[in-house]
């Protein structure tokens, strides 16, 4: 897809050497991209890769610190959210709620860009409102009665609110459509019925940037892929897509970093025994057996159901549909408190809203789970509590003036080492560690890992989750896939090379 | 763990915890922590200089006396605030106590002991409900004991008519009141142990209990937790809803002993008595936060608040200003302990303001 500049034409939008910064880090290196139009373009990248950078300057949140953007071979600045509609970009994002005002009603979200820019009468009826809020209610067919348009757009289901904010955009007839990660909170029907919509846009000749981790999506719908990794182009493809080598190009070149030892323990004690379990809304059910004495790494893209899985085995939250079985026994968590007292441990996804207490020192961060154990008769004992920071300072080897200093003062890397340490102090027989690496120098992340195979050779059952090929091979022995909420690769981790796993991660479902 | 790259030596390289603090930095840390003391002290001094009958031991131990329900309230409110919240209805509550134990009394000729049971249970129970509509309903603080607060305000003048009870006063069915308030009763506010007023006394052991409670118990820390960051504690296994239920009755049970102490004083069931209670109380426990650093709510701030306050407030009455200068000083006092805790700390980073 090599263009020969204005040879191959007008594209509809057209960006060249497109640049970011926010101060030091240079986000967006030079992304160029060309949209035609009557095509879709799928645009695919990891978490960081620069994607809602480029969302947003598209859209004229952001404006690009370089770089040119092209609107039908135009020039044309985008500065605000006003003069990227003014050029014809429109732009859906993720959030619908953030899109819509609740307490208006649908009538006037409908027209909200023209109620705001004073295209309307100030004074008025409601009801003046309608003719114009039905003409933009038809340029995606919805029937909506006029009861429906005067009720409060607070009251519209999730998908109604996509079709809401996405008529709005219709009306304008955008020349360029950006639609952020647009199925993330629909149902199979509703997202059907989007890219039934999708589909008559393109045929309207509207050229279309949809921006998606859901991989069976962009097999469906794609004319075009394109891949964005460190803030470069790495990949741009045509119909009929390779969707191993996009997913290849998105997680970088990860083959080339060789593993140095396999990990080879094996577990044959089955701890926890997951059967029929639907991880996200429309997964299929999964049955899954995780065993002691191993290290699983659990990887798979962002919204593969990762998370999910830990939460709903740690009990913060419930699976969909399916049992669960502990040691053989049924277990059914109902809060968290359920699992740490069986030794179920969870190290979250987000440090800082979910680990962290503002302003907490070190010594109270460790012991908060434990408590109990440093306070007989619920009195704490505070050089208990300190002996036990201590030793989570000394086997994690946190950089830190003492138990007394502030978490929140430590850098990314000793932050984790304390809330990993921290569960490792309580002896786990089963912890389960979301992104885990995340923030993570590498220093610390080779320690934090040696820690979780040390964890699971004295027989505790170590999950890790994360999104990286490389990090997950570091760290495990049994290696699982996760793709759209179902397992699509088991195997040993000295079985199964990189390649195997990114072609894993990029399989497809049937849609 | 030996020899790993990120390992640098683990000697503590400052007592303030690395972080490097320029001489500005600890200037301003040291006004944040040490000036709302000294501003009280410099008050104190000034007035005694200046108004002889200000020192005398007479006078402080009115000035305690004065302060200790403001402060029993400023430390019940001081729990709900550890857990993030904060209950509106805490003055409303007082003045319930005091209708409750006027009415037990009066109405009903009962002894001192019951009415205090009675108070006592009442709070409980009240309590109950707004633990029931904050973490069962899941109303947010403010506004659950907000509609509290106009519940008990109005509940409270139902059986008496909208009337202040007192002895004697005739009933609705035209009786004269069978009972008055019973010596042992007064005695709550009028006793002495030693040259010490009761009402001292019982502030000093209730803010014991709650600084042990708070800072030396699994139960206390876990609230701090639950203030700090509700989601962080729920997925180490804190019973969130627990322990901000278990703040809310913790809170009503100081306004009930706040009211008994209240309600001692007055000698009759005031149906206004409590009406200042709530801001004085959030004044205080609010200062409180900001006294010494602490950067958290807690019991001995708190205590300090409410001393600070009645400080000025006597001083003000000595010096001869009206009453309405009460509310402006005690708005100025609450004003100056934000700007310690918000606009002076804000630049230090490990300060996170709990409210």
């Amino acid at each position: 897809m090599s263009s020969g500049e204005q040879a191959t034409g007008p594209y509809a939008l057209e960006l060249r050497g497109i640049e970011k910064s926010f101060g030091a880090n240079q986000v967006l290196k030079g992304v160029t991209l060309e949209l035609e139009p009557g095509k879709v373009t799928a645009l695919l990248g990891a978490n960081g890769a620069g994607k809602s950078t480029l969302i947003k300057i598209l859209a004229g949140v952001y404006e690009r610190s370089a770089g040119e953007i092209l609107v039908d071979g135009q020039p044309v600045e985008i500065t605000s959210p006003l003069s990227a509609a003014h050029n014809g970009v429109h732009t859906v994002h993720q959030r619908i709620d953030e899109s819509i005002v609740p307490g208006l009603t649908v009538a006037e979200n409908l027209l909200f860009e023209e109620l705001v820019q004073g295209g309307l009468p100030p004074v008025g009826s409601l009801r003046k409102l309608l003719p114009k809020a039905r003409a933009t209610a038809a340029t995606l067919d919805l029937e909506w009665s006029d009861a429906k348009l005067l009720s409060d757009a607070f009251e519209l289901g999730i998908a109604d609110a996509q079709l809401l904010v996405l008529a709005r955009a219709l009306v304008k007839a955008p020349r360029v459509l950006v639609l952020d990660e647009p199925t993330s909170t629909l149902s199979q029907a509703e997202t059907e019925r989007l890219f039934e919509l999708i589909g008559r846009m393109r045929d309207q000749g509207v050229a279309i940037l949809y921006v998606s981790h859901h991989l069976s999506e962009i097999q469906f719908l794609a004319d075009r892929l394109v891949v964005l990794r460190d803030g470069l182009i790495k990949d741009r493809q045509s119909a009929p897509l390779d969707m191993a080598k996009g997913v290849r190009s998105m997680l970088g070149e990860q083959v080339a970093v060789e593993v140095e030892r396999a990990n080879h323990l094996r577990g044959d004690t089955v701890a926890i025994q997951l059967r029929g379990v639907q991880l996200l809304k429309r997964s299929a059910p999964i049955d899954l057996d995780l065993n002691y004495g191993e290290v699983t790494g659990v990887v798979g893209l962002l919204g593969a159901g990762k998370s999910e899985l830990a939460r709903g085995i740690f009990g913060v939250d419930r699976f969909h549909a399916g049992t669960m079985l502990l040691d053989g026994q049924p277990f059914r968590p109902r809060r968290a408190g359920d699992g740490v007292r069986r030794r179920i441990f969870l190290v979250p996804e987000n440090r800082s809203t979910e680990a962290m207490l503002p302003g907490w020192n070190l010594a109270r961060t460790v012991t908060l789970p434990f408590l109990g154990r440093v306070s007989p008769m619920g009195l704490i004992n505070f050089r208990a509590e300190r002996k036990r920071a201590r030793s989570v300072i000394a086997d994690f080897g946190v950089v830190t003036t003492g138990p007394d200093q502030p978490v929140d003062a430590l850098s990314g890397g000793n932050q984790q080492k304390v809330v990993v340490g921290r569960w490792m102090s309580g002896d786990p027989r089963i912890i389960l560690m979301d992104e885990p690496f995340r923030g993570v120098d590498i220093g610390a992340r080779h320690d934090l890992s040696e820690k979780a195979r040390d964890a699971a050779s004295g027989g505790a059952c170590v999950v890790v989750f994360s999104s990286d090929v490389e990090e997950i091979r570091e760290v495990a022995d049994r290696i699982l896939v996760m793709v759209e909420g179902v397992v699509t690769l088991d195997s040993r981790a000295t079985e199964v090379d990189a390649d195997a796993i990114m072609t894993s991660m990029s399989e497809v479902g049937s849609r | 763990m030996t020899g790993t790259e990120t390992s640098t030596p683990r000697k503590a390289p400052s007592p303030t915890g690395g972080d490097e603090l320029t001489p500005w930095m600890r200037t301003q840390d040291a006004v944040v922590k040490y000036g709302f003391v000294a501003v009280t002290v410099i008050l104190f001094v000034y007035f005694a200089a200046s108004e002889p009958a200000f020192a005398t031991s007479a006078s402080l131990f009115a000035m305690l006396k004065y302060a200790s329900v403001t402060a029993i309230l400023g430390l019940g409110m001081t729990f709900s605030m550890v857990v993030g919240g904060m209950d509106m209805s805490i003055g409303s509550q007082a003045g319930l106590a005091v209708q409750m134990a006027a009415m037990t009394m009066v109405f009903y000729n009962m002894t001192g002991t019951t009415a205090a049971a009675v108070v006592v249970l009442v709070g409980l129970l009240v309590g109950l409900i707004n633990a029931f509509l904050i973490v069962y309903c899941k109303i947010p603080d403010l506004l659950a004991t907000l509609a509290m607060m106009f519940v008990i305000q109005g509940v409270k003048l139902i059986p008496v008519d909208g009337q202040s009870v007192s002895a004697g006063m005739v009933l609705r069915d035209g009786s004269v009141a069978p009972g008055k308030f019973t010596e042992s009763f007064l005695l709550l506010d009028r006793g002495t142990l030693g040259p010490v007023p009761l009402p001292v006394v019982i502030m000093l052991v209730l803010a014991v209990v709650s600084w042990f409670f708070l800072s030396r118990t699994k139960w206390g820390r876990l609230m701090y937790a639950v203030g700090a960051n509700p989601e962080a504690a729920r997925l180490s296994g804190v019973r969130v809803g627990f322990y901000r239920g278990l703040a809310y009755v913790l809170t009503s049970s100081f306004a009930a002993v706040g009211g008994l102490i209240l309600v001692s004083r007055i000698g009759q069931g005031d149906v206004n008595a409590g009406a200042s209670s709530l801001l004085e109380a959030v004044a205080v426990a609010l200062v409180g936060t900001s006294v010494l650093g602490a950067g958290k709510p807690n019991a001995w701030g708190t205590i300090l608040g409410a001393l600070l306050v009645s400080i000025v407030l006597t001083g003000l009455t000595m010096k001869g200003f009206q009453y309405y200068y009460q509310d402006t000083a005690k708005g100025l006092v609450l004003l100056v302990a934000l700007l310690f805790s918000y606009t002076m700390s804000r630049k230090k980073v490990r300060f996170t303001p709990a409210t």
